[in-house]
């Protein structure tokens, strides 16, 4: 597999390295004469010097018999441009292009650069796996134990405000261990009333989550 | 018609001044604000005064493209300074905003060809120069 790297920061240096060290052979094309000259001492061959969106530059490099083409440059424009010319004019079925700015999202779809991947969008799905709706904060995992302990926010007119504990429905496997009201914390007994604004803390058996979060936080709960 | 130029450099401002001149309906956008002095330079008129429009924005910026009226706009023409975004910016107009006419200043003649046979009007300064310079130099 023959693998063409456009950018060679710390992205497109340290994937060339992986790709190299899975016996890839890896063209990477840097357009900073400084940086090209760093890379090259490590890189030799496998890094030529050049502007990747111009299109013999991408031709010297080899790109009619390449079968990824990658543009983690740090411009968003280039990086389209880059997989564009790939896909469409030189028939490159795989190109994954790195997004910057993630509001520039929209223009990589937009103009059929796909997979486009971006750092914050990443680590915000991350974010939100961790905490799978807003209002849940997920205090504690015991995985060994298969348990988890989690926070979550009584909202205004959901269902289970003004409710008391008993009349809550929960599933098998989860239960409201403790109360947190006006700075105060106490553990509920079958008949406590729970009040919109509370906090409540929950342990429950890890994936029931989602069927709890609709009772305290209606609106949001269907979405996630 | 509307006409918006995203690039307040010596090509847009002076095909700004031109088009307003004409009567047409001119909006001008450029990440600079000093660029505006291009479009009052040699006028009578400030260029608000004369009827035209300036946005400052960051050319790729849905939101600045959009106050600038891209989304009316029958004429869009990208004349920033670098290849990549007029190339980018220009195909958003087409394919997104549907803008009737679509002009993209690109200095690279190779991309400027391949891009041009894809359907997108590009202005290639470098090429112009290219057969310009054989003409006078090279005909008898």
């Amino acid at each position: 597999m023959y693998v063409i790297i456009a950018g060679a920061g710390k992205v497109g240096w340290n994937l060339a390295r992986e790709l190299i060290a899975k016996d890839r052979e890896v063209t990477v094309i840097e357009s900073d004469h400084t940086r090209f000259r760093v890379v090259e001492e490590e890189l030799e061959h496998a890094v030529q010097y050049g502007d990747a969106t111009e299109l013999w530059i991408l031709e010297r490099a080899g790109i009619q018999r390449a079968d990824l083409v990658i543009a983690v440059t740090g411009d968003d424009e280039d990086n389209i441009l880059i997989c564009q010319v790939a896909k469409e004019k030189y028939g490159c079925q795989r190109i994954v292009a790195r997004v910057n700015n993630p509001r520039n999202l929209q223009h990589f779809k937009l103009l059929g650069v796909q997979p486009a991947v971006s750092a914050t969008d990443l680590i915000l799905r991350l974010i939100e796996h961790e905490v799978p709706e807003y209002g849940l904060i997920q205090l504690l995992a015991l995985e060994e134990e298969h348990l988890e302990i989690i926070e979550l926010e009584v909202a205004e007119g959901c269902e289970a405000a003004g409710k008391r504990v008993q009349e809550i429905s929960l599933p098998d496997g989860s239960l409201i261990i403790s109360v947190l009201r006006g700075g105060a914390g106490f553990v509920p007994k079958a008949d406590s009333v729970i009040e919109a604004g509370d906090q409540v803390l929950l342990i429950l058996d890890p994936g029931l989550e989602q069927q709890i979060t609709p009772q305290f936080a209606p609106g949001v709960g269907a979405s996630a | 018609m509307f006409i918006l130029i995203v690039g307040c450099g010596r090509v847009g401002s002076a095909v700004a001044k031109k088009a307003l001149a004409d009567g047409h309906e001119v909006s001008v956008l450029d990440s600079d604000p000093l660029s505006h002095e291009r479009l009052d330079k040699d006028q009578t008129a400030s260029w608000e005064d004369a009827g035209g429009r300036f946005t400052v924005s960051a050319a790729l910026e849905i939101d600045g493209l959009i106050e600038a009226g891209i989304e009316q706009a029958d004429v869009f023409i990208a004349a920033t300074r670098g290849d990549n975004t007029n190339l980018v910016i220009a195909q958003i107009a087409q394919r997104r905003y549907n803008v009737p006419r679509v002009v993209a200043r690109v200095a690279d003649p190779g991309r400027a060809k391949w891009y041009a046979d894809q359907g997108l009007h590009t202005i290639c300064p470098t090429q112009i120069a290219i057969e310009q310079a054989e003409r006078m130099a090279l005909s008898a």
